[in-house]
């Protein structure tokens, strides 16, 4: 998942990188194919250089040490109204088929149980060019529709975050899971682009909330190569955010 | 200026004691996961204030606890949690099931929120987004309010300027009049600083004016807009103040363990904040092996700046 994520950066891109997984799949893209790509951080932090050790949160002094630029939230965030931020990654309690995210109310045996709320992913969500979204694949996260769009992705298909206001380029570019990895298709709906080694196609569509469609030329999505696992052990050493 | 300015040095007690009344709103974290003021908002409980409006982009934990200790009954932010552990358990203990008590939460994203606080430290009544267009967040939030741009075609969010009563800002160094260095990543500190009506700054170190004036540039918070100053040293612990520690991530699992039951959660509150009077009795209480691993390993210092004539 790490090295699928990580593979979504180009080199040269702006990155908006967030938090937990996406940190390692960051740094990751840093030290092998994208190694011009520069972090954005919301807390006001913009680096050309992976942080020299483990982040827990964007706030760790590592992340702050050699950094390129240190400053406010606006410094930072602006340059994703500015159209300037090529892609931004996002995790999710829930994502649905149109790639809406919620992380405001979930469900749990029935009840709302009420998560901690946008952060920046809104933002991101909003005015990134392309948004990534992580999260372990099953179908009470893959939703068909989500209680609350936290974070808009294709609303409810092709033309609506334009009718919102939102940015004509913008919005969700895939999503990856601990199964495959979807993509949008014209109508805005996401289908099943790629699939993780050792995963059957059934079990990802018996895992998610909605009936999926299938890429007709559906690839299997490359194994992390041996020099990406190394990258992946050394940046992550007691597998804090890596355990699965 | 040729009269030294007064001094606003106070104790921790006396700062909450004077500017952060009970039905106040306060931010408080406003630098997200960095330098986030601990030891005010433990003080804010200890002083028993109730019916708080918290404010903040990104509270990592600290909001949980003042509002599990019954002190809050509106939040306005972005997130809330523990951002390296996950949920905040008091928060939703609060929203699922009044449990100490009932709150309002006001929900934000990162950027309105700062955008709110922006205008208030301008002086205007709103600001301008592209953000939230088309979330649910605007439903909800009476701030956030959807507008045709009267100079394009475009549709806007005006976030509403937010002003609040009290700002308690984690600073690294201070003189006493409050003029403040501070670096690292920011968050919205600078903006929450102008924009609240009082500013609490806690500074781990106090130094002359002359340090101040001898980088103005780093004077991010201009002693002006501040109340009062609080000399306290690790009074951010378990968050990070760069160049002075860093972050006990261990604290806040430990903490995300320590909250998932309520009753579990107010042993917590006891041990670490009601029978701990100060700050200097909770750095006993952490013990000199636990500060001595989070001290500064390696420094890098910055190249000095010639503000030379």
């Amino acid at each position: 998942m790490v090295a699928a994520a990580a593979r979504e950066i180009r080199d040269g891109e702006l990155v908006f990188v967030g938090m937990r997984l996406p940190m390692i799949a960051f740094a990751l893209a840093k030290r092998t194919h994208a190694p011009r790509a520069t972090g954005l951080f919301e807390n006001g932090i913009i680096r050309e250089t992976p942080a020299p050790a483990l982040l827990y949160t964007m706030g760790d002094p590592p992340n702050v040490c050699k950094a390129t630029f240190c400053g406010d939230m606006i410094s930072v965030m602006s340059l994703l109204q500015q159209g300037r931020v090529n892609v931004g990654f996002l995790g999710a309690a829930e994502v649905d088929r149109f790639g809406n995210l919620n992380t405001t109310w979930g469900r749990r045996d029935g009840q709302p149980v009420r998560l901690p709320g946008s952060g920046g992913a809104c933002d991101i969500a909003c005015l990134a060019q392309r948004t990534v979204v992580i999260l372990a694949h099953d179908p009470q996260r893959l939703v068909a529709r989500v209680g609350h769009i936290t974070s808009p992705g294709n609303g409810n298909g092709r033309g609506w975050r334009r009718a919102q206001g939102l940015p004509a380029l913008s919005g969700p570019s895939a999503i990856i899971t601990t199964m495959g990895v979807l993509r949008f298709g014209e109508d805005g709906e996401a289908y099943l682009a790629s699939i993780h080694p050792g995963i059957r196609v059934e079990e990802v569509l018996g895992n998610t909330g909605w009936a999926l469609r299938v890429a007709g030329d559906l690839t299997l999505t490359p194994e992390p190569s041996e020099g990406e696992l190394a990258v992946i052990r050394e940046i992550d050493p007691n597998r804090f955010w890596t355990k699965t | 200026m040729t009269a030294a300015a007064p001094s606003k040095l106070a104790s921790m007690r006396q700062a909450i004691g004077e500017h952060v009344p009970s039905g106040s709103s306060v931010l408080i974290g406003a630098a997200l996961e960095q330098m986030i003021p601990f030891s005010a908002g433990h003080e804010i409980i200890r002083q028993g204030r109730r019916d708080l409006t918290l404010v903040g982009p990104i509270s990592d934990m600290l909001f949980d606890q003042m509002i599990g200790a019954g002190c809050v009954s509106r939040v306005m932010a972005a997130w809330v949690g523990n951002a390296s552990a996950g949920v905040g358990y008091c928060f939703r203990r609060a929203v699922e099931h009044a449990i100490p008590n009932a709150i309002e939460t006001v929900d934000y994203t990162n950027f309105t929120m700062a955008m709110a606080l922006h205008a208030a430290a301008l002086g205007v009544p709103f600001l301008p987004t592209y953000a939230a267009l088309g979330s649910d967040l605007v439903k909800s939030n009476a701030n956030l309010v959807e507008f045709a741009s009267p100079v394009n075609e475009d549709r806007l969010i005006a976030a509403r300027a937010l002003r609040p009563d009290a700002a308690i800002v984690a600073v690294q160094r201070a003189d006493t009049f409050g003029n403040s260095h501070l670096w690292g990543n920011l968050g919205v500190a600078i903006d929450g600083a102008r924009a609240s009506r009082k500013v609490i700054v806690v500074a781990e170190e106090i130094v002359a004016p002359e340090v101040i004036a001898s980088d103005p540039n780093r004077t991010l918070i201009p002693g002006l807009f501040v109340t009062a100053v609080v000399h306290e040293p690790w009074g951010g612990h378990p968050s990070p103040v760069q160049g002075y520690y860093g972050r006990d991530h261990a604290f806040f699992a430990e903490y995300h363990e320590q909250s998932r039951k309520e009753e579990d959660f107010q042993g917590w509150l006891e041990n670490w904040v009601l029978k701990v009077p100060s700050r200097a009795d909770y750095l006993k209480r952490l013990g000199d092996s636990r500060t001595a691993g989070l001290r500064v390993r390696e420094h890098a210092f910055s190249a000095p700046a010639d503000f030379g004539f």
